[in-house]
């Protein structure tokens, strides 16, 4: 047998769910869904505020080379932020339409994470690695560009990590194994001997 | 409380049928992966200027395989291929195969093939049954094909051996073999297999050998999909060692306990010393061997294959193609020189990054180099290993990361005198650190090879005389430091 308080308990918990449920039915078709745009190009750096001289690391293909360019680009005061706007700076290079060095229309670097101690993770999107050009020399042109751009310019950087859609991938492109980490010591001798 | 019954009756019930699915879709796993893995049919080729594996494909019904693929290996082989025919040069013999026909012309006549001709992506195929009555129209030499196994032996090639047990205490069974061989082996409770692949090895007069010892009472011998086996049975564990040069292998019991003194430092070893790969399913060694066994000069990767096509050269050419025409023919120049080498692949196969490492590292070679290709630039690069901070080796176990530490000095000669060589033939060259796989995991001196085209376009990269000028510019440079590899052979 059945309580009855426990019978009606039931009932009213029956009678709110469906009264529930017929409201959203009604609310639904009067909010437009709201779809994220589109996204196609890298974040614009912040165009006002105080611009500091930095030095990028751009590779060229048609020597296979990476060659130190200075640039006076705009920097939050964040450390985490500066390494990202430095990154996306390097990239809006590769993206422009005299590239020394092109990657994908759609590339796009997510975030920089810096951990300690000396940690850094380049996070970027599905579409840097997926359209990247196949090959060991252009892929590990890529990777010595960043990293070196980032060692360079944002003191205390030992060890560098890149992801891809924060998940890690076994090479970039087919060739560049980007399974671990990069000592930055590595990078630097990779870096001069690309010069 | 008495409603509660029922429902938890239920709920458990649904939790042992779901218990239950994932238990059986767990152990279905490893079942359906290795039937997936077993299914892949191949054949052997085995004459006396290469050994060489290839995959059989099933078409209607019927085993078709690569001419071209199986051509290639033996000689200078070039094709014209349009819808209505594919004609093949091999040597001085001109052939002409239809699609779809099961009537080809090699040397001016007509040939009947026991099934139609195949054309498939510019590649032309033939019946399996077709070989041994083929191939001798190409080659001028006999050709004996064992069609149950699908080995193909090409001219007096083969490999024999005789096997007995020692008396000793406690007793070894001792395999003498006419030639060098370098077998996969595999240890399970109360059997050894050895696994051969490349060598032309024919069986002995019994298939089934039976020994005097209750440790290793028989051996038994079989063939199968391109491969011979020799099972040792035993009531023991096993070892085997390799001996005079690859031609004597020595099965005995394993020591049941290993003395911690006689643990060899890490430093005076490395040549013996093993990587160990870092825990993953299908890649681990499956062999345990008391000493090296036979070693090549060269061990030659051809980078990519199967599904994994590497960079898109051009339109029709992909980076594993290319990449496996010149392992074939650097294999060919090395070999015409004396030193042995092993190809990683020598099909359109694909094998991850581990196994790579695994199968050279096994081999015991002193040198390896892979091979990869680009449409960028021109030239070759030379890439040595872009090594992360040392890891953590033990005994004679290195890190799986950092294997490659202790070779970097030769291999950084080897790249040197590559270099040297590429310089004299006015071949443009550069030389880098890379971080590129299985380079870190090498335990030899180990380089990677990025191949451009010449000046003269991507076409050229598939040229043999581009090809031959590679190969022998690398061939010049390892023989330049063979001495100081410490090469024996």
């Amino acid at each position: 047998m059945i309580p009855r308080q426990l019978m009606i308990a039931v009932a009213v918990m029956l009678a709110i769910a469906i009264g529930m449920s017929v409201y959203v039915w009604r609310t639904r078709g009067r909010v437009a869904p709201t779809e994220p745009a589109a996204y196609t190009h890298p974040v614009a750096p912040p165009v006002e505020g105080p611009t500091e001289e930095v030095t990028l690391y751009v590779a060229h293909d048609d020597s296979g080379v990476l060659r130190a360019q200075a640039a006076r680009i705009p920097l939050p005061s964040g450390r985490q932020e500066r390494a990202e706007e430095l990154l996306r700076a390097l990239l809006r290079l590769y993206l422009g339409p005299s590239s020394s060095h092109p990657l994908p229309a759609v590339a796009e670097v997510h975030d920089v994470y810096l951990v300690d101690p000396g940690l850094a993770v380049i996070d970027v999107n599905s579409a840097f690695a997926d359209g990247h050009r196949s090959g060991v020399l252009v892929e590990e042109l890529t990777i010595a560009s960043l990293a070196r751009t980032l060692s360079a310019n944002i003191p205390g950087i030992n060890r560098i990590r890149i992801l891809v859609d924060g998940k890690s991938r076994d090479t970039l492109a087919g060739h560049a194994d980007i399974s671990g980490f990069y000592d930055v010591s590595a990078v630097d001798q990779l870096a001069s001997e690309l010069q | 409380m008495r409603w509660t019954k029922p429902v938890s009756g239920v709920g458990s019930g649904q939790n042992r049928l779901v218990t239950v699915a994932v238990i059986l879709v767990a152990a279905m796993i490893p079942v359906l992966l290795s039937v997936g893995a077993g299914d892949q049919k191949r054949i052997a080729i085995y004459s006396g200027s290469a050994n060489y594996t290839l995959n059989v494909q099933d078409r209607d019904g019927k085993e078709y395989v690569d001419l071209l693929e199986i051509l290639q290996p033996l000689g200078a082989t070039s094709i014209r291929s349009d819808r209505s025919s594919w004609r093949l040069h091999f040597g001085n013999a001109e052939s002409e195969f239809i699609p779809e026909k099961a009537r080809a012309r090699i040397r001016g006549s007509d040939f009947d093939l026991p099934g139609r001709f195949k054309l498939d992506n510019g590649r032309g195929l033939v019946p399996l049954a077709s070989l041994s009555t083929l191939l001798p129209q190409f080659l001028g030499a006999p050709v004996a094909f064992r069609e149950s196994s699908r080995r193909l032996f090409i001219g007096n090639v083969s490999v024999h051996f005789i096997a007995q047990v020692n008396r000793a205490n406690p007793p070894s069974l001792v395999m003498e073999f006419s030639s060098p061989v370098n077998p996969m082996i595999a240890t399970e409770p109360g059997k050894l297999r050895m696994v051969f692949t490349h060598e032309p090895l024919v069986p002995p007069g019994s298939q089934t050998l039976t020994f005097d010892s209750k440790i290793i009472p028989s051996a038994s011998y079989a063939e199968s999909n391109g491969a011979a086996e020799i099972a040792v049975n035993s009531t023991a564990p096993l070892l085997a060692s390799f001996s005079n040069d690859g031609r004597t292998i020595t099965i005995a019991p394993a020591p049941q306990r290993q003395p911690q003194t006689s643990l060899p430092a890490p430093e005076q070893q490395p040549a013996s010393a093993t990587a160990i790969p870092p825990p993953q399913a299908g890649t681990s060694p499956s062999a345990t061997n008391a000493g090296p066994p036979a070693t090549y000069f060269a061990v030659v990767d051809a980078s990519h294959g199967g599904d994994e096509r590497g960079a898109a050269l051009s339109d029709e050419l992909a980076e594993k193609d290319v990449t496996l025409a010149f392992a074939r023919r650097l294999k060919q120049e090395l070999e015409s020189l004396g030193l042995s080498t092993q190809l990683i692949r020598e099909a359109d196969i694909s094998l991850s990054m581990e196994q790579r490492a695994i199968l050279t590292n096994a081999a015991h070679p002193t040198v390896y180099i892979c091979l990869h290709a680009t449409s960028e630039g021109n030239g070759v690069r030379l890439y040595t290993a872009m090594l992360p901070a040392a890891g953590e080796s033990r005994g004679p176990f290195l890190d799986w990361d950092t294997a490659q530490s202790a070779s970097r000095t030769t291999s950084q000669v080897v790249e040197t005198s590559l270099a040297t060589e590429f310089e004299k033939r006015l071949v443009t060259v550069r030389s880098l650190i890379a971080p590129l796989r299985p380079l870190n995991s090498i335990t030899t001196a180990g380089i990677a090879i990025e191949i451009a085209p010449p000046t003269s376009g991507v076409a050229e990269l598939n040229a043999p005389q581009y090809q031959q000028l590679i190969s022998e510019s690398v061939t010049t440079g390892l023989l330049a430091v063979r001495e100081k590899l410490g090469a024996v052979r």
